[in-house]
């Protein structure tokens, strides 16, 4: 067992940890921080596995704007109310019980799949740099990517709606 | 032990961990950060099979899932802080009058 799968265990084992704190913490500010705790250890394991371009865009994008925007509404929204702090619905343990089959089925699944896969093809570090990554991107995904920048369009134009909609309701 | 294997389990872990939070938690927020904790966990596993096979369409899923992430928290966010306008509350359980 190398170094590298040491680290990749390592920080698997901290993603888990901080999914499990998301559960158990009280205020929405520490479930936050959780939240960034996790990303950036899967952030780690993206990279241990070569895939720097994603690790990268990992920390970028989910943890420098969508976590900072979501820690700044948890601020702006700290209304002291008592109800909000309680932390579990009527639904726990059913809940709970579906989640352990749930992950039953899952992991068993995953186990599977990973283990009747062919072995990994030796000699491919350069297939995630820029440049070949790139290429495939907009080679064999530019629909996505056009049909992406849409969404991203529809998004803006629900939320401008969503808050014209709001002062209308409210003069 | 099989890297593969490893990852794949994990990220059903993970996946399972959001969706019970989405189910238990009361407060809006919470269930949200509890979707990206799924968002992430689907992540996990297409970077695991891109590394495992050496293709990088794998990558370019996740970016796509990078994408759809920041769309659904622009739209999600605003519709809780409207709610959170209307009720003066963040418990979702105040906002049951959908269930009849």
């Amino acid at each position: 067992m190398s170094l590298v799968d040491i680290l990749i265990g390592f920080f698997t084992v901290s993603a888990i940890g901080g999914g499990v704190v998301m559960l158990l913490a009280r205020h929405p500010m520490r479930v936050a921080l959780a939240l960034i705790a996790t990303m950036l250890s899967l952030a780690g394991v993206y990279a241990l596995v070569g895939l720097h371009a994603v690790a990268v865009f990992q920390v970028f994008i989910y943890v420098g704007a969508v976590m900072v925007f979501m820690v700044y509404v948890i601020m702006l929204l700290d209304i002291g109310d008592r109800r909000a702090l309680h932390r579990y619905g009527r639904v726990l343990w059913p809940a709970i019980a579906a989640g352990g089959v749930l992950v039953l089925v899952l992991g068993h699944l995953g186990w599977r799949a990973g283990a009747s896969l062919p072995p990994a093809s030796a000699g491919n570090e350069g297939t995630f740099l820029v440049q070949p990554f790139s290429a495939a991107f907009l080679a064999n995904w530019w629909l996505a990517f056009e049909l992406a920048s849409v969404v991203l369009l529809v998004a803006v134009l629900g939320a401008i709606a969503v808050i014209q909609g709001s002062r209308r309701h409210d003069g | 032990m099989d890297k593969l294997s490893f990852l794949l389990a994990a990220s059903g872990v993970l996946f399972t961990l959001g969706l019970v939070g989405v189910m238990v938690r009361r407060n809006a927020l919470i269930m949200l950060m509890c979707m990206e904790l799924m968002l992430n966990a689907v992540v996990l596993s297409l970077v695991a099979f891109a590394s495992h096979h050496g293709a990088p369409d794998g990558a370019v899923l996740a970016f796509l899932i990078f994408v759809v992430a920041t769309a659904e928290i622009a739209i999600a966010i605003p519709i809780v802080m409207l709610l959170a306008r209307q009720r003066q509350t963040l418990d979702v359980q105040s906002w049951d009058a959908l269930k009849g």
